[in-house]
């Protein structure tokens, strides 16, 4: 148990959290209600997520 | 892929170099080459009588009695679904139109010129708020205000625009951004500059005191006059950027209020389309979503030159009116369509971004890679003719438009 409680994983628990969060914006609002910093950065898969656009994206330069 | 990319900077590079004047005024059979009897041109891509929304039927039947083809409403619908008159988007005849966008014979229309590429485009006058023919209104009030600005407000600007010569409008634009003007949902800020750039040829051309007075006071009581200045500017702006082999950057977004198009440049006239969207806004007291009609109007040509929803930035209280959030909000708009853009505008500036350039030349390969869909801010119609307009807000223009763009584009360059 001592060394899980000195793992990387417990020390940053132990202190103050801020977090940034990516794509899904609906953690967002649960963390602001817990008080805890939170950045949110808007990201979604390429093309939707949709491989044979982001293929042809991709041959055109994208 | 290099093609692409050079062709791109060629379309953007043309779209900035623009210099776009305010001519004169003319009824839109004299300026309108093709426009005849019985021909309505409309907003939005190609659409018939069954697919029209309640505005535009509404719309089409007033402009049918207004021209004097039909003695009263009905008869107007009748001829209309009895295919006895021809309809044509605006954009087939180098012309724009807000909301239903009609544009008839007789019409008075603006007439802006690109002095750069020696291009033209026409937009009829902006009726003001409340029931217009642009809403879909039709009754005796809106066709009484259209045969005054026919008889009377259109020769009246004629006079004086040939008193002042053309009028410079990317600068009236500049001073308009930097007064909080988007020029989509806000043009209080250009349309007092107009006024200010009229008013004494108007004072000196007229011969009667009555009619000036009432002439200036149409333009000081309408906040919007200036849109219809701004949308054949945008499209005498982007027309000379059609047609370049591999560009992928948007030439004209508009909507039908039943399809949302855009042309492309490497594709030159071909429409993409697709159903168009709800918008998402604020209501007038009395009114909620279930009276709205989906997205309609030519006017998004504002957005395709950084205008309207990618100038939101220049514009916090537009943000509040179309419900879009905080100002700070509204900057977080203008920063997203940066990210599907292939440049900025340095003549048009936001000074709360630092003076950065309006984002200009919508890249489709960006839309669809980012999945960020351009944003418009567009007036709310409702779904009934004749009612007017019954709210404000911001739409997304459809992805599918993009996606077929993208398919498109690859397919004229032989890359699968």
């Amino acid at each position: 148990m001592s060394g899980q409680e000195n793992s990387p994983i417990q020390k940053l628990l132990s202190s103050e959290v801020k977090v940034v969060n990516v794509g899904l914006e609906g953690f967002v609002k649960d963390l602001q209600d817990c008080n805890v910093q939170v950045v949110h950065v808007e990201w979604s898969p390429p093309a939707g997520g949709d491989p044979e656009m982001a293929a042809l994206l991709a041959k055109l330069g994208v | 892929m290099k093609l692409i990319e050079d062709a791109n900077k060629e379309a953007l590079s043309r779209i900035l170099e623009a210099e776009p004047m305010l001519l004169d005024v003319v009824p839109a059979h004299e300026a309108i080459k093709g426009l005849k009897e019985r021909m309505i041109l409309h907003a939005g891509p190609p659409i018939k009588w069954d697919k029209m929304c309640g505005p535009m039927r509404g719309a089409v039947a007033g402009a049918i009695v207004f021209e004097g083809w039909a003695k009263d409403l009905a008869t107007a619908e009748k001829m209309a679904a009895g295919g006895e008159i021809e309809f044509h988007p605006n954009h087939h005849f180098n012309a724009v139109g807000p909301m239903t966008g009609m544009t008839t014979v007789s019409m008075p229309v603006f007439v802006v010129e690109n002095k750069r590429f020696k291009n033209r485009a026409y937009c009829a006058m902006n009726e003001g708020l409340g029931k217009v023919m642009r809403f879909g209104g039709n009754d005796e009030s809106v066709l009484n205000r259209l045969r005054w600005l026919r008889d009377v407000f259109g020769p009246e600007m004629a006079k004086a625009l040939k008193h002042t010569g053309p009028l410079e409008l990317k600068s009236i634009v500049a001073r308009g951004l930097a007064m909080g003007d988007e020029l989509h949902q806000r043009n209080v800020a250009c349309s007092s500059v107009f006024l200010r750039e009229i008013v004494a040829a108007v004072a000196n051309v007229s011969t009667d005191k009555k009619v000036t007075a009432d002439v200036l006071d149409f333009i000081a009581r309408n906040d919007q006059f200036f849109l219809n200045i701004a949308m054949p500017m945008a499209k005498t702006m982007t027309d000379p950027a059609k047609g370049i082999r591999g560009s992928t950057v948007v030439t004209a977004m508009c909507r039908n209020g039943t399809e949302f198009g855009i042309r492309v440049s490497g594709t030159g006239d071909q429409w993409f389309t697709a159903p168009v969207e709800m918008p998402e806004g604020l209501y007038f007291p009395g009114y909620s979503e279930k009276d709205a009609n989906p997205d309609m109007g030519d006017s998004a040509i504002v957005e395709t030159v950084g205008l309207g929803g990618f100038a939101m930035a220049a514009s916090p209280a537009v943000a509040g009116f179309v419900g879009a959030g905080s100002p700070s909000s509204a900057a977080n708009f203008t920063r997203a369509m940066g990210e599907i853009t292939v440049g900025q505008n340095s003549e048009w500036t936001i000074a709360a971004m630092d003076f950065a350039g309006v984002p200009t030349g919508i890249d489709v390969r960006l839309v669809v890679e980012t999945g960020m869909a351009p944003t418009i801010n567009t007036g709310i119609a409702h779904r009934e003719p004749g009612v007017g307009q019954v709210g404000a807000g911001v739409v997304k223009a459809p992805m599918a438009c993009f996606t077929q763009a993208v398919r498109a584009i690859a397919k004229d360059l032989g890359v699968s």
